[in-house]
């Protein structure tokens, strides 16, 4: 579903990733971690063609499309979400107006006709309560103002509203309380876990992967896969740390 | 009278960043004539106006005198999309207890000059003046908000803020501000904020990553940006009109 093969990418004059190859398969759930500063928000930023971050070697295949090759937006729009590690504010815009300029942004270029105030609304208190998040947060400015379990909680709402077929969540479990924790887990399990999805969760912590178990477990460090494994792998690195797994 | 026969030129400090050349070709009548509200004591004057670009398109200047009675208020709600030359003047003078409420938008392209001069005076106490200009500028253009505040000797307990911020879409386009306070009360409060930027770069990629079209996303955060010059319109069908009305002048950019 996602090929990344011999991945290099600049971020201004520095080379960040340097040979990255990773493949997901659809129906599968795959976990990266790594040392601060490895690459893995840099290689989610690629991922979601981020202004500044410049792939210059190898290639991103995503549903058989060339993933490069698309702006931003064309990217969330095949089916793209990009789970953020620093949710941004957006003074002067409501989380409603903005999820429903997404959705129907999305829903158009498939070709489908955009939701009503109402029907939004309808799908926006549903998502809302999976992820249980008081639906007046929805009415206030995007992030503005939330707290930073908030914020995390909140773009698993967007998640849900936009039902992508693949995510990147890069940490979205960092700054999460113990039971705001197995919420979001369930959620992504709810949203994501099916047959023609998948995901990439970057993460530093075992917990999440107690709540979204996944199939595979990856270590990016110095801008590549070094060692990949299954659930046991981020067992060991809990126990071990990165330096003796990684050596 | 005197004045009508000179013409205000760019080496006038209310007239510093004005299109030279439009205004020496001015007829001084035109550009000298005033029109002038009086709000009686205890009574609400509002104005709302749209300068859109489809108005003359060499220049328009509109200068309005403005009293406000004991505990009266004035509100003007204006957006100025016109050009070349396009200037847009208040002058205020508040009576004890009375209120002033401005808020601006300039927006445009090209080589236009489009400004807000106001002139608060304060002459008595416990009036209060709020000012809200935003500025969106592309192309070669030139935003700017010049206010005045003077608050005389003896008007104490003053509260007068103004807030100017613009956005520039492009390298070429300019914004200019210049509060000019002239306090003569000590028992006075007088805030002023201004800051010039482009879009926010990350807001627009936020955007972009859930799916948003960059003309969308910019639509929205400057739809956001100039809100807080309407925010004040108490009604709210008037308040969106406003709104609206002055985001359809975006789809002229071309940026
Ligand atoms: N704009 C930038 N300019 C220069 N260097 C950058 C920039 N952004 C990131 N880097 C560098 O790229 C490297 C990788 O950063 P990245 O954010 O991808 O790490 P990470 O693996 O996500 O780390 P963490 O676990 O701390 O989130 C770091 O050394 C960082 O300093
Ligand atoms: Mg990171």
């Amino acid at each position: 579903m996602l090929k990344i093969t011999n991945l290099h990418a600049n971020v201004g004059d520095t080379q960040i990733l340097k040979g990255l190859s990773l493949e997901v398969n659809a129906g599968e759930i795959h976990a990266i971690m790594g040392p601060n500063g490895a690459g893995k928000s840099t290689l989610s930023y690629v991922l979601g063609g981020r202004p500044g971050y410049e792939v210059t070697e190898g290639s991103v295949e995503f549903m058989g499309q060339d993933l490069l090759d698309l702006e931003p937006h064309e990217r969330a729009a095949t089916g793209l979400f990009l789970g953020f590690q620093y949710p941004v504010e957006i003074p002067g815009v409501s989380n409603v107006q903005f999820l429903r300029e997404a959705l129907n942004a999305q829903r158009a270029s498939r070709g489908e006709e955009a939701l009503s105030g109402g029907e939004f609304l309808k799908l926006a208190r549903e998502k809302a309560a999976l992820l249980k998040l008081d639906m007046e947060m929805l009415k206030r400015q995007v992030n503005v103002g939330f707290s930073g379990g908030e914020k995390k909680r909140s773009e698993m709402v967007q998640m849900g509203i936009l039902d992508p077929k693949f995510a990147v969540l890069d940490e979205t479990d960092s700054g999460l309380d113990i039971d705001a924790l197995r919420v979001v887990g369930d959620g992504i399990n709810a949203i994501m876990r099916a047959p023609a999805k998948g995901v990439l969760l970057i993460t530093h912590y075992q917990r999440l992967l107690d709540y979204v178990k996944p199939d595979k477990v990856h270590v990016l460090a110095k801008g590549r896969i070094v060692t990949s494994g299954g659930p046991e792998l981020a067992m060991q690195l809990e126990s071990e740390g990165y330096e003796a797994v990684v050596a | 009278m005197a004045e009508a026969a000179t013409l205000p030129t760019t080496r006038d400090e209310d007239w510093r960043y004005s299109d030279g050349e439009y205004l020496a070709a001015s007829n001084p009548d035109v550009i000298n004539h005033w029109r002038t509200i009086e709000v009686p004591a205890g009574e609400t004057r509002s104005e709302h106006s749209m300068h859109g670009s489809g108005e003359a398109s060499d220049g328009m200047v509109d200068r309005l005198r403005v009293h406000v009675g004991k505990g009266g208020r004035f509100e003007a709600f204006k957006t100025i999309a016109a050009g070349r030359y396009a200037r847009v003047e208040i002058e205020v003078t508040l009576e004890e207890g009375a209120h002033f409420e401005f808020g601006g938008v300039t927006l445009g392209g090209g080589d236009k000059v489009q400004e807000f001069v106001t002139c608060t005076k304060h002459s008595h106490p416990n009036a209060t003046s709020n000012q809200v200009v935003r500025a969106v500028q592309w192309g070669q253009s030139t935003g700017n908000f010049l206010g005045r505040i003077e608050v005389a000797r003896d008007a104490q307990k003053t509260d007068a803020a103004q807030n100017f911020r613009a956005i520039l879409l492009e390298k070429g386009a300019t914004a200019n501000t210049k509060p000019e306070l002239e306090i003569f009360a000590d028992d006075v409060l007088c805030a002023h904020g201004a800051a010039i930027g482009q879009l926010d770069e990350q807001a627009s990629y936020y955007m972009a990553a859930r799916g948003i079209p960059p003309e969308i996303a910019r639509k929205l955060l400057i739809q956001a940006f100039v809100g807080d010059a309407f925010e004040a319109i108490e009604d709210e069908a008037t308040r969106e009109r406003m709104l609206e009305r002055t985001l359809s002048e975006l789809d002229q950019a071309t940026v």
